[in-house]
């Protein structure tokens, strides 16, 4: 296990490697299926942006890199997903050691309804990465100043997280997210919920956040994708249609569909 | 537009990140086949819990055999067909041990229908009194109404029926009586008439709480349509509403029944132990479950016919409820997924 | 033409009527269900409400020391010297028969009251004074005016010789009423004066904390695995079912349950609030489990996205987020259901909670008895001063029952949703 860890780990080091690799995936629901042979290589510190009309399979994709789908009784997945070169859907793993290492950042704001402090604090408190509470402290603080936060609830850090407004809940999930030191994060249109200026302060701190961390976004704004993405994945009905550097998707689309959604003709 | 996004964003493409990674961040291996926390304090804790759910079923596996056990030992003394068939119950204690049959008769016709009858009087004041306040409840009372009478019905629901008994046995069977005496009827002091009608009145909430959500659940895009017609809002519930939720009000009517048949302390204090066996209501008659109480207070021989006779008689009722409660809550979660 | 128009407004108007007749159906039918209720409570606080009031009569006692030796105060025949001093207040009757009835003024315990009183106050001693004591409960209701005096004296407990002695004692100011501590205090009673419910009442708070150590903990467990974790086959559904018709089973039967199973079969000892409560949790389960996977089911799916998100294990994530969300409501569910139990009597007297407890049990281990069965036991006793009591016993029980019931109503309010 040692040995696995350290090759994991030395894995890292090299920079052509992509952070995850996902090769034929299918996941269906029920009888229905909601992806269809997807094979995907993900970088690592980088923002990827998953974008599509809706219903396509983006968030089953996204729900597939940190088994969340597991929780949904009738689906399954079959495929590959690799992470660090280790097959995430693999007999030995513990997916509550996998979510560890996958944050997930969600759709609406859902801050669990207890202090500010005790949202950010309860990941590391249960994964056991502090050891005392001043290390707790400086790890709140530490993951409230990487999602800009911190200067706005320093002095309230006792507050109920649900009197915030949304875009600083949505910030505080972030820093929930970070405290628990993900490589990877996985976020399902974050922005959908907030107005614009909210939005513009979460996409500047995604960029702040790639330099640590890989992230995956599912954003239905083509703005959004431009943004703050180096790579983009356009999917559409259950199929990836084209990936690559955001900018070749969005100035020369190789495939109808790409051209026609980015132009808004379909979705 | 977005090309001049992309313009801007030109810079960050690049392949390796532009600030070095923090230590805090790098420190942790990417370890996905173990966790921190404990799994055995978890699975500890999942088996007791499913534990705690098997309690249900052991209950029912506990109530089946208690009573058919016994139930067997009575009917090796006392066979079924007389039980089921036998129209005189007298159950005696034998007063000597070599006393020969002096166990008595037991026949439990008159208990059954004794049961019936009071049970069917308590329907017929609990069904149009429930459902009618159901209805007006949910078509008719304002916000403010429902909120001041829903709560008060749920009073009458919450008394204890200990309570009810009292009342039925000091003051409304009284109260028959005298009244009968006025117009010239014989009316038992122990009356099926009292103890069936306070029955009734304990089972309006029961029925019309189910109804009420039964009549919520029907969709209001049915009502618009009979309204939209020009139907009048009596003749919407009557032509439109009932029908539709006819399956989970006759739910919620074998429901009530069910909980007529099984009242115990109302039919011990005010319907008496006489074993008539008579369809008049204002004579006195007995129920299963005044019976098992009688058979099982006060000094009591484990083994004799008369003890192991309550239990046949437990059994019976479990069997009859069960029947109908199972037949109601099917009744009524086929019409909620209808709905749904 | 002119036919067709009436035509139609005959109809309209059978139409209206129809409609205003439907809205007073129901009307009438919530009328008459709360007419019951309020002439129920009414009729039963109307009966109840004088137990709070107990009257005591006071006879001059001669306690000299030839009456009562200091040294040996509880060698004296307290009884035959109330005797003496009540003959001495009377002293024109002479008939034996006259005289029974004269002792009868004073509640059966007399003796031992003037017991206590003496030693709560030795001073006592040496002197001859006025004391006061219980009167009997024909007498404590004819003082309360409970009694119809218009009735033939054939038909009453209380003759019109009594009658005038207490005119009599009344006038020279020797009765007194005042709260009726004893009621609270004492435990049953084969005297009504001295009946009291204080030992049904600690009966029912023993049975009721045995109910609630077994029946809460299982229940909310077995409402987590089954809302939070059982997986949707026949096993769950089959629980699931089997639950829903444990809530509708009579109770008598989970009576036959404890007698056939607690008491025959484990022999726990009969009569006690330990059986009783074992009877009743497992009455209750159901309704808890019911309850509190209602309140489980309402604490939005984020709230568990959220945690198993950043790698909290379903365990972790349900108990420290979904349950304390959850939590108010299944107390609120828990109290109704203790409610519930608090006011069932018949399983109760199928473990033999319906013995005659004078004394205030100590223990789950020692025969009890509890409220609603004392009230049953009352409503059955012939002495017309139990009515009373019946009543009354009935009022205590409707307050703790009100009172739980504003609790779970105060807990909803407070924990309103707020996610
Ligand atoms: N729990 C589920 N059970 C059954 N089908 C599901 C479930 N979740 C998603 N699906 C189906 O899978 C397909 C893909 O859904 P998904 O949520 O991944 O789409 P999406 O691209 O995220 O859409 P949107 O942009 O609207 O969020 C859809 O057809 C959807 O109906
Ligand atoms: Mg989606």
């Amino acid at each position: 296990m040692e040995i696995k860890t350290d090759a994991i780990n030395s894995l890292k080091l090299n920079k052509n490697t992509p952070i995850i690799q996902a090769k034929n995936v299918d996941v269906f629901y029920g009888y229905k299926q909601a992806l269809d042979n997807i094979s995907l290589d993900i970088p690592e510190n980088k923002v990827t942006s998953l974008i599509g009309p809706s219903g396509c399979g983006k968030s089953t994709f996204l729900r597939c890199i940190n088994r969340m789908n597991d929780l949904v009784s009738i689906c399954r997945v079959t495929g590959e997903i690799k992470i660090f070169n280790q097959d995430i859907y693999a007999q030995e793993v513990d997916v509550v050691a996998l979510r560890a290492n996958v944050g997930m950042v969600f759709q609406k704001p859902n801050p669990f309804p207890k202090s500010i402090y005790e949202n950010v604090a309860y990941g590391p408190k249960i994964h056991r990465l502090s050891s005392n509470k001043s290390d707790m402290d400086e790890l709140v603080e530490w993951s409230l100043r990487k999602a800009g936060l911190w200067e706005e609830v320093k002095d309230r850090l006792n507050e109920v997280a649900t009197g915030l407004s949304g875009g600083q809940q949505q910030r505080l999930c972030i820093a929930r997210a970070i405290a628990v030191k993900p490589r990877v994060i996985l976020m399902d249109e974050p922005c959908s919920a907030l107005d614009p200026i909210a939005t513009a302060i979460i996409e500047e701190l995604i960029d702040e956040l790639r330099n640590n961390f890989s992230i995956i976004i599912v954003t239905h704004s083509m703005q959004q994708a431009a943004r703050v993405s180096q790579r983009t994945a356009f999917f559409h009905m259950g199929n990836l249609v084209e990936s690559g550097k955001t900018k070749n998707i969005f100035t020369s689309p190789k495939d109808e569909r790409t051209q026609n959604y980015i132009t808004g003709r379909i979705g | 537009m977005i090309a001049q996004l992309l313009e801007s964003n030109e810079q960050f493409d690049v392949d390796s990140p532009n600030m070095p990674n923090e230590a805090v961040t790098l420190s942790k291996p990417f370890n996905i086949t173990t966790r921190n926390s404990s799994n055995i304090g978890e699975y500890a804790i999942k088996f007791i819990m499913v534990a705690c759910s098997m309690v249900a079923i052991a209950v029912t596996v506990g109530i089946v055999f208690s009573l058919f056990f016994e139930s067997i030992s009575f009917f090796q003394r006392v066979s079924i067909s007389e039980f089921l068939f036998g129209t005189k119950w007298s159950p005696q204690t034998a007063l000597r041990a070599d006393q020969v049959a002096a166990e008595g008769s037991f026949g439990a016709v008159p208990l059954i229908t004794g049961t019936l009858l009071i049970s069917f009087i308590a329907m017929c004041v609990a069904t149009p009194l429930g459902l009618f306040s159901a209805i007006y409840l949910s078509e008719y009372a304002s916000r403010r109404a429902r909120n001041v009478i829903k709560p008060l019905l749920e009073i009458l629901a919450g008394i204890p029926t200990v309570v009810y008994g009292f009342f039925a046995a000091l003051t409304v069977a009284p109260m028959l009586r005298s009244t009968g005496e006025n117009i010239g009827l014989n009316v038992s002091s122990e009356s099926a008439l009292a103890a069936g009608l306070v029955m009734g009145i304990m089972i309006i909430p029961l029925i019309s709480s189910l109804s009420d959500d039964v009549i919520n659940a029907v969709p209001q895009s049915l009502r618009d349509a009979s309204l939209g017609l020009g139907s009048t809002n009596s003749e919407t519930i009557r032509k439109v509403v009932l029908p539709a939720a006819i399956p989970g009000i006759s739910g919620s009517l074998l429901l009530g029944a069910s909980r007529a048949i099984g009242e115990t302390m109302i039919v011990v204090m005010a319907a008496g132990l006489a074993a008539n066996l008579t369809a008049n209501p204002l004579e006195a008659v007995t129920t299963i479950t005044a019976q098992i109480v009688a058979l099982l207070t006060g000094d009591q021989e484990f083994d004799s016919a008369k003890t192991l006779s309550a239990f046949a008689l437990g059994l019976l009722l479990f069997i009859v409820t069960l029947i109908l409660n199972m037949i109601s809550l099917k009744i009524v979660n086929k019409y909620r997924e209808q709905y749904d | 033409m002119t036919n067709m128009f009436t035509n139609t407004s005959l109809l309209r108007k059978s139409r209206a009527a129809a409609e205003l007749r439907f809205r007073w159906f129901g009307r009438i039918a919530i009328g008459i269900s709360l007419a019951f209720l309020f002439i129920m409570v009414g009729s039963i606080i109307n009966k109840g409400k004088s137990v709070l009031i107990s009257s005591d009569i006071a006879i001059i006692i001669d306690l000299g020391p030839n009456q009562v030796d200091p040294n040996n105060i509880n060698q004296t025949g307290f009884d035959a010297l109330i005797k003496r001093s009540l003959r001495a207040t009377f002293p024109e009757i002479t008939s034996r028969s006259d005289k029974k009835k004269l002792y009868g003024l004073l509640s059966a315990d007399m003796g031992f009251e003037l017991q206590k009183q003496i030693i709560a106050n030795p001073n006592l001693l040496g002197i001859s004074q006025k004391l006061w004591f219980t009167a009997s409960d024909d007498v404590d209701l004819l003082l309360k005016g409970s009694v119809d005096l218009t009735t033939q004296e054939g038909d009453r407990r209380i003759s019109n010789l009594e009658i005038n002695w207490i005119a009599k004692l009344k006038k020279s100011g020797n009765t007194r009423s005042h709260f009726n501590k004893k009621f609270f205090m004492n435990g049953d009673s084969r005297e009504p004066e001295l009946a009291g419910i204080l030992s049904a009442l600690v009966g029912s708070i023993l049975t009721l904390s045995v109910c609630f150590f077994v029946s809460f903990p299982i229940a909310i467990l077995a409402a987590i695995y089954l809302e939070e974790f059982a997986p949707k086959n026949k096993i769950s559904s089959f629980i699931e079912v089997n639950i829903n018709n444990l809530a509708a089973v009579p109770s008598i039967v989970f009576g036959l349950l404890g007698l056939a199973l607690l008491l025959n079969v484990f022999g726990l000892p009969r009569s006690t609030p330990l059986v009783g409560g074992l009877v009743l949790s497992l009455m209750t389960l159901p309704t808890i489990i019911i309850a509190a996977r209602a309140s489980l089911r309402s604490v939005p799916p984020s709230i568990r996205e959220a945690a198993l998100g950043m790698g909290a294990s379903p365990i972790q994530a349900t108990f420290h987020h979904v349950v304390p969300l959850a939590l108010p409501g299944i107390l609120t569910g828990t109290i109704v259901g203790m409610a519930q139990a608090l006011g069932e009597t018949a399983p109760l007297l199928m473990i033999g909670m319906v013995a005659f407890i004078a004394d205030v049990p100590s223990s789950i281990i020692e025969p009890a008895t509890a409220l609603p069965v004392q009230i049953f036991l009352w409503a059955d006793a012939s002495e017309r001063a139990f009515l009373e009591k019946t009543s009354a016993a009935i009022m205590v029980l409707l307050v703790f029952l009100i009172l739980m019931n504003l609790l779970a109503i105060l807990l909803r309010k407070k924990f309103e949703k707020r996610f």
